[in-house]
């Protein structure tokens, strides 16, 4: 459990700079695109010198048949199996990636990368604009989840890997699993979505929008431009992740976790301090998040979200983005997760039968929320490993070693 | 690694392979490398053995959370899913078989999911526990009580079954659907098939259970 905090710490010089650091000249390999080489955004326009910062796991084999890519959530990154960077905090997945785990790094070849629109290495609105020489801001064009995806297939060119064994990931990273086996279909032997949808609900949008207007509230985001003027929107970042934060927890786990004690207190203070455990904690997520996390770049991988409507690309009709799939996908959903409800996986589930793809859908009883796909659940491990032993197989990869 | 599966019938194994009998007939109804849907798929075991004894596309539908889990973590294409409900989902001819093993007197509409397994698949096999078995006749005749047997060990008030039915009732449904009756198999009591060519009376007091292989008529 994140240990609680009594007040909001004031923002630490160092880990700014070593947050800024990040998004040009990460801890992490880099990839650079030339100007010959730009992205074509949904937005219309060509993104040029696009710049891809990744992390791999193990070895590709022989035959670069063992590569799995795995998708981060909207504040997640490439340090999916390794110590972050900034926060010296360990790997986010590592429930699921590493030696031994279901995505297992001593049998395949991991790779993860920040996404388009990121901050910590990805080309993002906290980059330097090769154009200007000074930090993008909004003048980054806004990014949607299939350009994310076509980032990433340019890094598996550079990378020399053609097929993937699987794509996984959860939430967010869920979507662009989605949107990989729609857009390159041949690319993809196995899916593995957890906890998404296949389009982003008003629900959702309506929260993202808070969350952005606590930001550009803040007078110091001052019109996307703070960076210019040497400050940051970290109050209005702070509650955005606060409000985001309790989306991601179910009413049942905020209450084990916290009900209505008191922090270090016998006695209410009839005040605004947080007098609750609950409130505590949330000012600390808030004031970790801003220490990690661009501003601006929260506003781009939001938009990026709410814009992500898959069935729309292919007439409305999901099924229509699966039709004659070869991919094996394996969907799973937390009872008590209200951001991405079972009803959402279910919807791809039956756009998954009616294109006629190889699906399996698990639904896991579990009180953690949102959160539970990047928590140790038992049963999402054994899933996952069934489900990856299996793409291993029907991939004619050697059985697993014996540990 | 699978976890408790409650089946609605716990059935006869045999000893050396470790395989339900009834799993065995059902298998041998269905052609090499066919595209399978087996609706209630319990723990996985049939999808398992259609998949490497006759190297089926074997998918599953299954009700109960703990099945689904354990049939994926063995790495089979199993969804989670109500028969009553989600074989609506599915396009017409998905499949070549829709087998529903040992689930038919657990559904809330047994004539609505048979007719979506012949809309899905152009066979349907079906295997159910034969209320009009000789043991279940003596139970209600002689001592007038629902009877609880070796594969129907639930009391009335416990168990999942909630539509039984006889082996006639069963062929009388068939006719009424239209479809073709291609093999029908009565399992006896020690879970192997009935041998004999027999009149459907007889089969109706000998079979415990009950294997039918339907076709639809086009």
């Amino acid at each position: 459990m994140e240990p609680l905090v009594e007040v909001a710490a004031p923002l630490e010089a160092a880990e700014d700079a070593r947050a800024r650091r990040e998004a040009d000249t990460p801890h992490s390999p880099v990839v650079r695109f030339g100007p010959e080489a730009p992205l074509k955004l949904d937005a219309g326009v060509l993104l040029p010198g696009l710049q891809i910062a990744y992390q791999t796991y193990g070895e590709p084999n022989a035959a670069r048949s063992n590569a799995v890519l795995v998708c981060h959530a909207l504040t997640g990154d490439q340090h999916v199996a390794s110590v972050n960077p900034v926060t010296g905090k360990p790997g986010w997945w590592e429930t699921l990636v590493g030696p031994g785990k279901p995505i297992d790094t001593e049998r395949f070849f991991v790779i993860c990368s920040n996404v388009l629109g990121g901050c910590m290495g990805t080309t993002g609105p906290a980059s330097r604009n090769p154009a200007t020489g000074s930090a993008y801001g909004l003048d980054m064009p806004l990014v949607t989840i299939r350009d994310m995806v076509n980032a990433q297939a340019m890094l598996l060119d550079h990378l020399g890997i053609d097929e993937l064994l699987c794509v996984a990931g959860g939430s967010m990273g869920g979507m662009q699993v989605l949107q990989w086996a729609a857009s390159y279909p041949d690319r993809v032997r196995s899916a593995l979505p957890i906890a998404t949808a296949a389009r982003h609900s008003a629900q959702n949008i309506a929260f993202h929008e808070v969350g952005r207007q606590a930001v550009m509230a803040d007078p110091e985001w001052h019109g996307g431009h703070y960076l210019q003027h040497g400050v940051t929107p970290h109050r209005g970042l702070a509650v955005a992740r606060m409000a985001a934060h309790i989306t991601y927890m179910s009413d049942q786990a905020l209450h084990r976790k916290f009900g209505r004690r008191l922090q270090n207190r016998e006695l209410p203070t009839f005040g605004f301090d947080a007098d609750f455990q609950v409130e505590s904690y949330l000012r600390y997520q808030g004031e970790s998040f801003v220490q990690r996390f661009d501003p601006n770049s929260y506003l781009y991988v939001t938009r990026a979200m709410d814009y992500f409507d898959l069935a729309a690309d292919y007439d409305g009709v999901l099924a229509n983005a699966f039709r004659g799939s070869k991919t094996r996908f394996c969907l799973v959903s937390f009872t008590s997760d209200w951001l991405f409800p079972t009803q959402d996986s279910r919807t791809v589930v039956h756009a998954l039968n009616a294109s006629g793809a190889s699906v399996s859908f698990a639904e896991i009883d579990s009180d953690k929320g949102h959160d539970a796909f990047l928590l140790d659940e038992p049963e999402l491990t054994a899933i996952a490993r069934g489900f990856l032993d299996s793409a291993a197989k029907a991939a004619g990869l050697p059985a697993v070693r014996t540990r | 690694m699978s976890g408790p599966v409650t089946l609605p019938a716990p059935a006869l194994v045999n000893r050396e392979s470790g395989v339900r009998t009834d799993h065995v007939v059902v298998a041998d109804m269905v052609a090499a490398g066919a595209r399978v849907l087996d609706v209630g798929s319990g723990d996985g075991a049939l999808l398992e053995l259609l998949a490497t004894t006759r190297g089926c596309d074997a998918r599953g539908i299954e009700l109960s959370r703990e099945g689904v889990n354990a049939g994926v973590a063995r790495g089979l294409a199993v969804v989670q899913g109500d028969a009553d409900v989600d074989l609506a989902h599915y396009p017409d001819d998905a499949f070549d078989y829709v087998i529903l093993s040992q689930t038919l007197q657990a559904t809330r509409r047994p004539r609505w999911v048979l007719e979506q397994m012949l809309r899905i698949g152009r066979h349907a096999i079906v295997s159910f526990p034969n209320f009009g078995h000789w043991r279940s006749r003596v139970d209600l005749l002689l001592h007038g009580r629902m009877p609880v047997t070796e594969n129907m060990p639930l009391a009335w008030y416990e168990t999942p079954n909630i539509h039984f039915c006889t082996i006639r009732d069963f062929v009388d449904l068939v006719e009424v659907m239209g479809a073709r009756m291609e093999k029908a198999v009565a399992l006896d009591s020690s879970g192997h098939p009935v041998r004999f060519n027999l009149p459907w009376s007889v089969w109706n007091l000998l079979g415990e259970q009950a294997v039918f292989l339907l076709t639809r008529k086009d």
